[in-house]
């Protein structure tokens, strides 16, 4: 089943693609340039130990975004091994 | 032909890069500036087959609409230099991503040639590569290479001299398709901007278009030198923006970085890449990052390695430590020795050795603690500490890159605000960045901790430790609370984003640590050797002159005349070696108290007299005022100037307990006003050299914020300390 949500709202180890990407400007091109388009596949691999930033998987290497950036993200779940 | 080949090294930070870069020229590097900006450009020379190779070393970007200082200066390097050749180093692990870069320097139509490094990890991660199929598809030469190793570097650069005399200079720009309606705009726009000739013997036209379309300020902005061509492509530019906006609620920006990854994707998916999906499951580094960063561990592993650096800095520090010590010791008896008696050797052992001596000694120390820091860096540690940290500095309109620069400055007691305040470049957005530059020289910088320890020894010698852990974290705290007192005033702004890559752990190699050492340490040293002497001179000119009127001299002469005598005819008696000895004190005892008091007529000393009305309020007295005027040219200078004020003769920071005991017994010094001076210590204005950084990385306007912000503040908080303090 298709399900649709916030990438911060993912938990650590799901695997989801992006939907969509809704940052503009500087924060945009940033999230452009590390890697984050739409339908490229990601993992959540863990997150700080405040809970923010979150370390995601992505192109075979590690990114860190804080979670206010990653409200930006819409991404469809694929897999979350541990729910 | 013997033209002499300009080469650059580009690619994503932690590709190797730099790597690569101490591969090729080894040793010979040298340091400047890009213009303009404070980004250091680093190039070294080498000779390939008989030619003159210049090899520059541009700033890691992860694309060329720049978004840092960096990014910007490595492309105004590209535009306006046309280097013969560019060098991508791509980290081969993440192909993928590090094409995006190559696939911009081929739409700027740059002399691309593509380095893939870290070719060891590819093949232990059983992933292969062919090179061949990737060179013929993106048309450029392709070198396998190991950075670390030095492996594939000598084909690497004959790869690129051979490709630059056979394209001579020309290279076609790659036309990608970014879809329909972008590629409709740029065949519009492409030949107004030809008609312009805007940038056109730097830029292929079609790429300025591409800017355009893309939204680069940089470029919008230069084109504003064609009024009439700014207007042209702007009109374009909104125009699709709002038809892709109305069609497919996108923005252009995105819609080009979807087709240059479609492009990327397309290309691997010829069979460049095949991996063996098995060996994929979780790298080490992630495993490692399981502990590191974990919620409960994470702190505590983090405060264990801070810890353990400062041990080790002081531990292994003290040794070349003493050495030096004993070596400045040495010059200055030597100088004393040869130089007759009088205001030129007092110039030269008082002023020079003794002030350039006092910042030099503490080289050893700073290069232990760079060590450590630089081998934590290359380990990609630190970048965990932004991680972890983020979230903290964030409430304070800081940043987790504000970590390092914090450390630096001696986070952990020990380190130096200047390399520290230069550590600051990393981070991306000005306010973040200046209100981190602004608040790191609160930290216990190597100079403070003498000071720190003579107070500490003479008030608080059972809880010392204890005293200088409570210091360490006062001066966090009000590190980050002044950060975000400024970030709600005066410097204002919004916080950078913090996407940032978390590179796999990779042991360090000895070189690249030793070089990020050295080019630090050297920063310090080299201003201790202008601006540190300059200073010294000064401060022992404003504490020797006016020096005592004659009859007051004359009148010490005549005292020690008179021990002197009763000397002589006592040794003539026959006294017993004691009772010469008590002769030797009193004589020693008469030129400090002249030393207190010629201290005290100086111009130095009225300043501190004339400040006593005022900073009596703190609990300071004329002699704490002159030592802490003096601690303005480096924080030490405190304890010597406080051992003339106190009549000490000569005092040697690292050997404080006389200072200390005589301290503890002046009446008017009680433990409040220790803890006070403490707290003014920590506070207050930036050493000259810090402030002089602080100006380099921001402006004097903020340097000068800086000295009278931060003295205020600091004596606000210490008045505060000791008026409480003394009522309780």
């Amino acid at each position: 089943m298709e399900q649709t949500t916030g990438l911060r709202q993912l938990k650590v180890n799901c695997r989801a693609r992006i939907r969509r990407i809704t940052a503009q400007g500087e924060l945009g091109r940033r999230i452009r340039d590390m890697g984050l388009v739409p339908d490229t596949e990601i993992q959540v691999i863990g997150k700080a130990p405040l809970r923010d930033p979150v370390a995601i998987r992505l192109r075979d290497f590690t990114l860190t975004l804080r979670n206010n950036e990653a409200d930006h993200i819409t991404v469809t779940v694929l897999e979350c091994p541990d729910v | 032909m013997s033209e002499k080949l300009t080469f650059a090294l580009a690619g994503n930070p932690n590709s190797g890069k730099t790597t690569m870069f101490n591969a090729l020229t080894g040793a010979r590097q040298h340091v400047g500036n890009y213009p303009g900006v404070t980004v250091a450009k680093k190039e070294g020379l080498l000779r390939v087959d008989g030619r003159d190779v210049r090899v520059v070393d541009l700033p890691g970007t992860y694309s060329l609409t720049p978004y840092s200082q960096e990014e910007l200066a490595a492309r105004n390097f590209l535009i306006n230099e046309k280097p013969h050749a560019v060098i991508d180093v791509l980290d081969a692990n993440t192909l993928e991503r590090s094409l995006y870069l190559a696939v911009q320097f081929l739409e700027l139509g740059a002399p691309l040639i593509l380095a893939l490094n870290m070719m060891d990890e590819v093949r232990r991660r059983r992933m292969t590569i062919d090179t061949a199929k990737l060179s013929e598809l993106m048309g450029v030469p392709v070198v396998e290479t190991i950075a670390r190793d030095g492996e594939g570097k000598e084909a690497l650069i004959r790869e690129a001299v051979a490709y630059t005399e056979a394209n001579r200079g020309k290279t076609e720009p790659l036309r990608l398709s970014y879809g329909r309606d972008i590629d409709a705009a740029l065949d519009e726009m492409e030949p107004l901007v030809k008609g312009s000739g805007l940038l056109a013997s730097l830029v292929p036209a079609r790429w300025v278009a591409l800017k355009f379309l893309e939204g680069d300020p940089d470029i919008i902005a230069m084109s504003q030198r064609d009024k009439a061509l700014a207007a042209a492509l702007t009109s374009i530019a909104d125009r699709v923006a709002a038809h892709v906006r109305r069609t497919e609620n996108t923005h252009p920006e995105s819609i080009i970085a979807d087709h240059r990854y479609g492009y990327i994707a397309a290309l691997l998916r010829e069979g460049v890449v095949r991996k063996d999906t098995t060996a994929e499951n979780l790298r080490l580094s992630d495993r490692v990052d399981k502990v590191v960063t974990n919620a409960f561990l994470g702190p505590l592993i983090m405060l264990a390695v801070l810890y353990g650096m400062f041990q080790l800095t002081f531990a292994v520090g003290e040794i070349p430590m003493g050495w030096l010590e004993a070596f400045f010791g040495w010059l200055g008896g030597v100088a004393e020795a040869s130089i007759p008696e009088g205001l030129f050797q007092s110039l030269v052992v008082s002023g020079v050795i003794d002030g350039v001596g006092g910042v030099l000694g503490f080289v050893p120390l700073i290069l232990v603690m760079f060590l450590c820091l630089s081998f934590l860096e290359d380990l990609g540690y630190m970048a965990r500490l932004a991680y972890i940290l983020d979230r903290v500095f964030k409430l304070f309109g800081l940043h987790g890159s504000s970590v390092m620069p914090f450390i630096v400055s001696g986070g952990i007691p020990g380190g130096c605000a200047v390399p520290g305040v230069m550590a600051a470049r990393t981070l991306r957005s000005a306010p973040e960045r200046l209100a981190t530059i602004l608040t790191a020289p609160f930290m216990s910088c190597g100079a403070k901790v003498p000071v720190y320890i003579l107070l500490i020894g003479a008030f608080f010698p059972e809880a010392a430790g204890n005293a200088m852990f409570a210091l360490t974290l006062g001066a966090w705290a009000m590190a980050l609370l002044v950060a975000r007192l400024l970030r709600g005033t005066v410097i204002k702004g919004a916080a950078t984003p913090f996407l940032m890559e978390l590179p796999p752990y990779r042991i360090p190699t000895l070189r690249g640590v030793l070089i990020h050492t050295w080019e630090r340490g050297w920063q310090y040293i080299k201003k201790a050797g202008t601006i540190i002497l300059a200073i010294s001179v000064l401060l022992w000119a404003a504490m020797t002159f006016p020096s005592l009127p004659d009859d007051q001299a004359a009148d010490f002469e005549a005292r020690r005349g008179t021990i002197q005598a009763e000397m002589d005819a006592a040794a003539q008696a026959g006294a017993a070696e004691e009772a010469l000895a008590a002769f030797e004190e009193r004589l020693a005892d008469l030129d400090n108290a002249q030393a207190e008091e010629a201290l005290r007529n100086s111009l130095a000393g009225r300043v501190g007299t004339a400040l006593e009305g005022l900073t009596s309020l703190a609990g300071y007295d004329w002699r704490t005022n002159i030592a802490l005027v003096g601690g303005f040219a480096a924080k030490e200078v405190i304890v010597s100037t406080l051992g003339t004020a106190y009549s000490l003769g000569e005092v040697d920071p690292e050997e404080t307990d006389s200072l200390s005991a005589r301290l503890a017994a002046d009446p008017a010094f009680g433990p409040w006003t220790a803890i006070s001076l403490l707290v003014f210590t920590m506070l207050y204005a930036p050493c000259f050299v810090a402030v002089v950084a602080i100006a380099k990385e921001s402006s004097w306007g903020w340097a000068v914020f800086s000295m009278i912000f931060n003295t205020a503040l600091a004596f606000g908080a210490a008045t505060l300390v000791y008026q409480v303090g003394t009522r309780l």
